[in-house]
Parts: C-alpha cells; sequence; structure tokens
C-alpha cells in the first residue's frame, strides 16, 4: 500500500519532469536558441567585458552629461509613480471587496487595472510614440500606466487584508464613508502601500532605460548613443551610474520599509 | 514613592503648546512616512517643473492619445503578417519567457540554497547577496545587449541577458523563503543524522514549495512582458520585433491594435493560469 | 418597565436557499442584560446585525426606540448607530493607531464629514475618552499602538469606543471567544457593570452557556435561526439546553452539571 504511493509520487514527478522536458524543446526550436552557443557566449562574454567594458579616463569626461540624464529619468520614474498611486488609490478603494461603493465600479475598476497592467511598458512606449513623438512624455506616460495597472492591483490586495475587520466596527459606529477611509483604512494600509510605491519607484528607473531606448530619451538613449558608436567605454560607465543609484535607492527603500511597517 | 507614582501619572496625558491633549503622540514611523511622502510630491514637482513643454503640446497630446486608442481597440487590423504568423510571433516570445524562467529557476534554486543563511555559512551567503545585488541592479534590456557584443543579436544574447536579471530575483525571492522556514525542522532532521542534500531535499524544498511556486509564476509573468520588450529594444524577435516594425517603421496604428490585443490575450492568459497553479499548490 | 428594542417577525435570507433567521421575535427592556445562546451557525451574529441594520432584513420589523428601522434612510441609519454600540470578537480595532484614537473613533457618527475625515475631536470628548479608559483600567496604555496591547486590553479599548458613544444599548457579538478565562471574567464583569451602573441595554452573543446563566437577567437560545427558548436563567433546563444545541449538548451538559453542582 504504502510502496504504491512511492511509486505513484515518483511517477507523477517524472511525468511532470518530461512535460518540463518537451516544453523546453519545443520552446528552444522556436525561439531558434542554440545551447552550445548559449555556453559557449558566456565565457566569450566575460572576456569581452574585461578586455573592453570598463570606464577609462577618457570617457570620465561624458560623466556630467550622464548624470544630467540620468538625474532627469530618476525624476521622471518618482512622478510617474506618485501620479499613479494618486489614481490608483481612488481606483483601488472602488476595486477592493472590503471597500467597494458597489460591484459595476468594483468590476470596471479591476477590469481598467488588468489592461493597463497586462501591456507592458514597451508596448505602451510604442503605442504613445504615435502621439507624443520622441519626447520625455512619451516615457512619462507609458509608466504612469503600467505604474498605475500594478498600484491598483497592488492597493486593492493591501485593502481587501487590512481593511475588512475595522470597516465594520466604524460602520456600526454610524460614521460615514469618507470618515471610515481616512480614520481607520488608511493608516492601517498606508505602511504597506508605501512599500509597494517604493518597489514601484525602483522598477521604474529599470523600465525607464528601456523605455528610452526606444522613445529617445534619458539615460536609455544615452547609453544607446554610446553603445551604438561603440564607445563601450562610456556605456559601461552609463551602466555603472545606474548600478549605483539603483543600489542606493534600495537601500534607502529597505530602510524606509523597516522603520514604517 | 507615592509622590513620585503621582507625578508619573500626570506626566501621562501630552498637551500641545496650545494645551489641548495630544492624541497622536511622535513616532518614528510616521515621521519617516511622511518624509518619504513629502521627498516624492517634491520631486514630482521638480520633475514636472523641468519637463521640456516647448517641443510638445501636452493636451493635444493627449487628445491625440485618446483617439489613438479609439483606433487601436475598435479598428484592430493585421496588414503586414497573417494570423498565424503573428501568433507564432506570440509563440516565440512565449518561448522565450519560458526558457529564460526555466534557466533561471534552476540558478535560482541552486544559489538560493547557498545564499540562505539557515542553510549555508555567512560568508557564501553574502558574498552570493552581493553578486545578486548587483545582477539585479543592471536593467534587464543592458544585460542583452551587453551579451550581444559577444553573441550577436538575436535570441542567443537574448535569453543568456534575460536568465541573468531572472536568477538575480529569484536567488533573492527563492532563498528569502527558505530563511522562512521553522529552524525547528532543520535542526531535528540534522540531529537524525540527515546530509545537507537529504534535509533539502526531504525537508525545505516541500515546506517551501507554494512559495517557490508563486514566485517563479510571477517571474514568468514579468518575463514575458520582458521578452516582448526585448523583441522591440533588442532583435530579439516575437511579438515585440512586430510592434516595433508597426510602430517605428509602417506608422500602422491599427496593426499595433492587432498586436496589443495578442499581448493582452496572452498575458491575461497567463495570469488567469498561474493564479490558479498557486490556489492548486497552496490548496494541497 | 419601557420596552427599548422590539423584533418582530424578523427573518433573514442570504442567496436563495440559506435562511438565517426566520420568523424570529422578541423584545428587550430599557437595561436590561440579555444574553442569546446557540450552536455556531445557528443566526445569532446574523441577529444581532439587524438590529443595527449592518445586515439588511429581508422580511419583518424592527422597533428601536419607538422608530421602525426598516423605514430609516441612509443618513437616519447612521444617526441610528450612533445610539447602539458594537463589540466583537475580533475587536476590530485600528491595529496601528494609538488606544485614544481608536476610542475616539466612536465619536465619529455624530460628526460631519468633513469634521470626521480631518479626526477633529472637542477636547470633552478627549477628555471622556480618557475618563473611559481610567475606568478600564487602561491609563497607561493611552498612547500605546493597539498591536503591542493583549487581547483582553484591546476588548476594554472596544468597550471603550462603543462607551464613548454614548449609546442606550450595546450588542456584544462573542466578546469573550477570543480570550483566556482571566481576561474573560473581567470583560464580562465590566459589561455587567456598565450595564448596571449606566443603564445601558446589553445584547450579548455568547457561545458559553455557565456564562450566560450567570450574568445574564434573560436568556434567548437561539437554533437553526428560530427562537427556540426565551426566559430567566433559573428556567434553563438540560431539556432545553438539549433543544437549542441539538447533538453538540452532550458536550455542554457536563459544564451545566457542573455548574449547577456548585
Amino acid at each position: 500500500m504504502q510502496f504504491d504511493i512511492f511509486k505513484k509520487k515518483r511517477l507523477s514527478s517524472l511525468l511532470m519532469l518530461a512535460i518540463l522536458a518537451a516544453f523546453t524543446y519545443g520552446a528552444m526550436i522556436i525561439t531558434q536558441y542554440d545551447v552550445i552557443k548559449g555556453f559557449s557566449s558566456i565565457p566569450k562574454s566575460i572576456h569581452w567585458g574585461l578586455s573592453s567594458f570598463y570606464p577609462t579616463a577618457a570617457s570620465l569626461d561624458n560623466l556630467p552629461s550622464i548624470l544630467i540624464q540620468l538625474g532627469r529619468t530618476v525624476l521622471t520614474s518618482v512622478a510617474a509613480t506618485t501620479v499613479a498611486a494618486v489614481f490608483a488609490l481612488f481606483f483601488s478603494l472602488f476595486g477592493s471587496k472590503v471597500t467597494k461603493v458597489n460591484n459595476f465600479l468594483s468590476v470596471l475598476s479591476r477590469g481598467t487595472a488588468t489592461v493597463f497592467r497586462n501591456i507592458d511598458v514597451a508596448a505602451w512606449a510604442l503605442i504613445l510614440l504615435f502621439s507624443f513623438g520622441q519626447s520625455a512624455l512619451t516615457g512619462y506616460f507609458a509608466l504612469f500606466f503600467v505604474s498605475f495597472g500594478f498600484l491598483t492591483r497592488a492597493f486593492i490586495e493591501t485593502l481587501d487584508e487590512v481593511g475588512g475587520h475595522s470597516i465594520e466596527a466604524l460602520r456600526a459606529t454610524g460614521a460615514s464613508y469618507p470618515s471610515i477611509i481616512i480614520q481607520a483604512i488608511l493608516p492601517s494600509s498606508t505602511p504597506q502601500m508605501m512599500s509597494w510605491i517604493l518597489f514601484m519607484v525602483e522598477m521604474n528607473i529599470r523600465s525607464a532605460t528601456l523605455v528610452g531606448i526606444l522613445t529617445g530619451t534619458g539615460i536609455g538613449f544615452v547609453f544607446d548613443l554610446y553603445y551604438k558608436s561603440l564607445d563601450y567605454n562610456t556605456a559601461s560607465l552609463v551602466v555603472i551610474t545606474i548600478v549605483i543609484v539603483i543600489l542606493i535607492l534600495e537601500y534607502l527603500s529597505n530602510y524606509v520599509r523597516r522603520v514604517v511597517l | 514613592m507615592d509622590a513620585k507614582s503621582i507625578q508619573q501619572s500626570s506626566t501621562i496625558l501630552r498637551h500641545s503648546k496650545s494645551n489641548r491633549i495630544k492624541i497622536k503622540p511622535f513616532s518614528k514611523s510616521t515621521f519617516v512616512l511622511r518624509i518619504t511622502l513629502a521627498i516624492m510630491a517634491i520631486l514630482t514637482v521638480l520633475s514636472f517643473a523641468t519637463i521640456n513643454f516647448q517641443t510638445i503640446d501636452f493636451w493635444a497630446g493627449l487628445v491625440d492619445t485618446v483617439t489613438n486608442f479609439q483606433t487601436m481597440f475598435t479598428t484592430p487590423q493585421l496588414n503586414h503578417f497573417s494570423f498565424w504568423e503573428g501568433f507564432y510571433a506570440v509563440l516565440i516570445t512565449m518561448g522565450l519567457a519560458f526558457l529564460t524562467t526555466l534557466f533561471g529557476a534552476a540558478l535560482g534554486l541552486l544559489f538560493g540554497l547557498l545564499s540562505a543563511e539557515n542553510l549555508s555559512n555567512k560568508r557564501v551567503s553574502n558574498v552570493i547577496k552581493g553578486s545578486v545585488a548587483f545582477i539585479r541592479a543592471v536593467p534587464t534590456v543592458l544585460w542583452v545587449l551587453i551579451f550581444a557584443v559577444a553573441a550577436g543579436l538575436g535570441s542567443v544574447a537574448a535569453v543568456i541577458g534575460m536568465t541573468f536579471h531572472s536568477a538575480g530575483y529569484l536567488i533573492k525571492a527563492y532563498s528569502e523563503s527558505f530563511e522562512e522556514l521553522d529552524e525547528g525542522v532543520i535542526e531535528a532532521l540534522r540531529a537524525s543524522g540527515a546530509s545537507w542534500w537529504q534535509i533539502v531535499v526531504q525537508a525545505v524544498i516541500p515546506s517551501s514549495l507554494s512559495y517557490l511556486v508563486s514566485w517563479t509564476f510571477m517571474r514568468f509573468e514579468i518575463n514575458f512582458s520582458v521578452a516582448v520588450a526585448m523583441g522591440a529594444a533588442a532583435g530579439a524577435g516575437g511579438i515585440g520585433y512586430n510592434m516595433f516594425m508597426a510602430s517605428s517603421f509602417y506608422f500602422d496604428l491599427n496593426e499595433i491594435g492587432a498586436i496589443t490585443y495578442y499581448i493582452l490575450t496572452f498575458a491575461v492568459l497567463l495570469e488567469v493560469i498561474a493564479i490558479r497553479f498557486k490556489t492548486n499548490i497552496s490548496g494541497h | 418597565m419601557t420596552t427599548l428594542l422590539n423584533v418582530q417577525h424578523v427573518s433573514k435570507q442570504y442567496g436563495h436557499d440559506t435562511l438565517a433567521l426566520s420568523d424570529v421575535s422578541f423584545s428587550v427592556n430599557e437595561g436590561e442584560f440579555v444574553s442569546v445562546i446557540g450552536p455556531s451557525g445557528a443566526g445569532k451574529s446574523t441577529l444581532l446585525r439587524c438590529i443595527n441594520q449592518m445586515v439588511d432584513t429581508t422580511d419583518g420589523e424592527i422597533h428601536f426606540d419607538n422608530a421602525i428601522l426598516q423605514q430609516m434612510n441612509k443618513r437616519e441609519l447612521r444617526g441610528l448607530r450612533t445610539n447602539i454600540g458594537m463589540i466583537f470578537q475580533h475587536y476590530n480595532l485600528v491595529e496601528r493607531l494609538t488606544v485614544i484614537e481608536n476610542v475616539l473613533h466612536g465619536r465619529l457618527g455624530y460628526k460631519s464629514t468633513v469634521a470626521g475625515m480631518l479626526g477633529l475631536y472637542k477636547e470633552e470628548e478627549k477628555e471622556r475618552g480618557i475618563e473611559l479608559l481610567e475606568m478600564l483600567g487602561l491609563r497607561e496604555q493611552i498612547y500605546k499602538r493597539c498591536d503591542q496591547l493583549s487581547g483582553g486590553q484591546k476588548q476594554r479599548v472596544g468597550i471603550a469606543r462603543a462607551l464613548i458613544q454614548e449609546p442606550k444599548m450595546l450588542l456584544c457579538d462573542e466578546p469573550i471567544a477570543s480570550l483566556d478565562p482571566n481576561a474573560s471574567k473581567r470583560i464580562m464583569d465590566h459589561l455587567k457593570s456598565i450595564s448596571r451602573s449606566m443603564g445601558i441595554t446589553a445584547l450579548v452573543n455568547l457561545h458559553q452557556v455557565d456564562v450566560a446563566l450567570s450574568y445574564s437577567d434573560r436568556i434567548i437560545g437561539v437554533s437553526g435561526g428560530k427562537i427556540v427558548f426565551d426566559g430567566s436563567p433559573k428556567e434553563v433546563t438540560q431539556e432545553i439546553i438539549q433543544s437549542i444545541y441539538g447533538s453538540e449538548a452532550n458536550d455542554l451538559m457536563v459544564k451545566l452539571g457542573g455548574q449547577n453542582a456548585i
């Protein structure tokens, strides 16, 4: 009897592995991924990186202009996140099953969030190029739309988690809906929401690099410029500045999370 | 003694300058929260103040966006490839996401175990965590472009570059799940003379399986959208490349609309499957 | 004695076929301490929430303080709720806020929306809150965050929040179900003395039959959404317990027997 259970377990694990292997093989064929080339390219890349992908004294001359663009990118990422957070707050209040006003608005706001979240940031950038052209606004709105979708879902989950009990108590005291939201729901959910917002800022700076390449703005454009002109020394300097900014930001947000949560 | 206790109880109540009773005493967490919000608000204002509005009409752009949305979503149309070619392109994107998630998960599992503080030693753990923080800090597109110099633009560079970032993400997520594990379980097995691998296979992985699955699926969803982006920005092929062509070469809004529907359908499908899988696993 | 609450033929249906309450009628006099007992899922919780209309009734009428709840609009309902304090099994406090802030939440029903949103409380209200906290033995905890309190302390904060409403009636939904015996006794003593000294009517859902018998003026037994007993604690016999709890009664009879023996 017991032997049977183990045998069954082993069989189902084997089946899982076989399915996984089949999928992997299929995916390799369809994407034309060459395993040997894949493995051999790693040492090749490392060798190339060590021999030519590092900043030189000459590339440091470009540092001021890089920093200006990086600063713009950070500002755009923060602005997109904060404005998206304000919108997401309202949509999540309507969308959460704890704080919803009625079912129609709840479904509507959840649906809107799903659409905005599932079209990725590169697609948004390509769509927005039509109306805003190669300007900072294209990148800003692309980041804004994705942040809005993502934060709405995150906020709805937060509200569902923390809201339930205290909202019942305050409704029983006869408090009005706006008072309940501001006095009970927001104090218990802001720390968690803040944590999501900080996460979103970090993610947006990374996405901004990508969007910049597509829309010709900010730090992504700067990287693309040096990369395409084969000035790898300066390109590596761009990468290093991005890494430093993201690590600092990660450190700061971890600090805020530790204190606030 | 008595006088002291009376004094203590009278100092419990705190008053503001105008002698009103305070109901919100100072707390560090509220203070930090407010400062953070204030800084973000200031940066936002600064950002809008420095955006160069001269080259672009904000309101006209906004109106344009709305009419463009209307064109895209109400009259989608494929002009440069057939329905099945589009479908095949999404499959390529999906394949990229699958491969990179799988490779990332394998690396994540190995290095996640090595970097979990309760399963490894402090020095190894710190070295891995430090390198992983660096790997994650570099945006995926830059990894792909960096690998493309040696491997050439294409699926190889895309897979390796995306795997790098996925692995960085999953190593962190997995090791945090492992660290949440009850110390007693590991101790009990260690006391019974089990080897490191036995502990990992028999206790660690089974008890954190639902976390591992939910993180992996979350990364799969992210990788799908990253794969779309790499098609557009780093020549990785797939639906992202079609979108890039439609946007930057053909200026074809109707085709963009159709491609958006492709992406949306698959992304939502992925989300639904992920939710099903997660509830299935945690139900057992 | 004047009747404060009169429940007439109230039914509550969830969905198409789940009948939580069916044709429930009873009345409660001013100042009375009434316990509602019955097995879990009998409809106790729904019954309590019908009285302040947190759950709306499908059928029947509820008269409270000479007004008919079913005829009230939203604004009037909010006014009604300020007159009824509610205490919960899980305390339902905003854990991240201080004790005094949670107590003052009880005043929100009296405020205009703007004053409520801004949390503008009068000095008298604050003083009253502190007075209540002192009465409940929480003076030292006034500025503590609620997540630092023990279960019994949290429930006392819940009581203070209900009392600051200056209610005519207290609805207590399983107030001691999550507490240890010592804290339970303390909470029940507080509720009883509040009801006595302030003349506040109390309607308490309880799972513990022995507690209900020793604290209440009257017992209402609910089973399967119907009232099966309504009388003084002295009239409660083992047969009645059997009729309320059905198959669950065997466990409870031991307790009742034990209590009778004392």
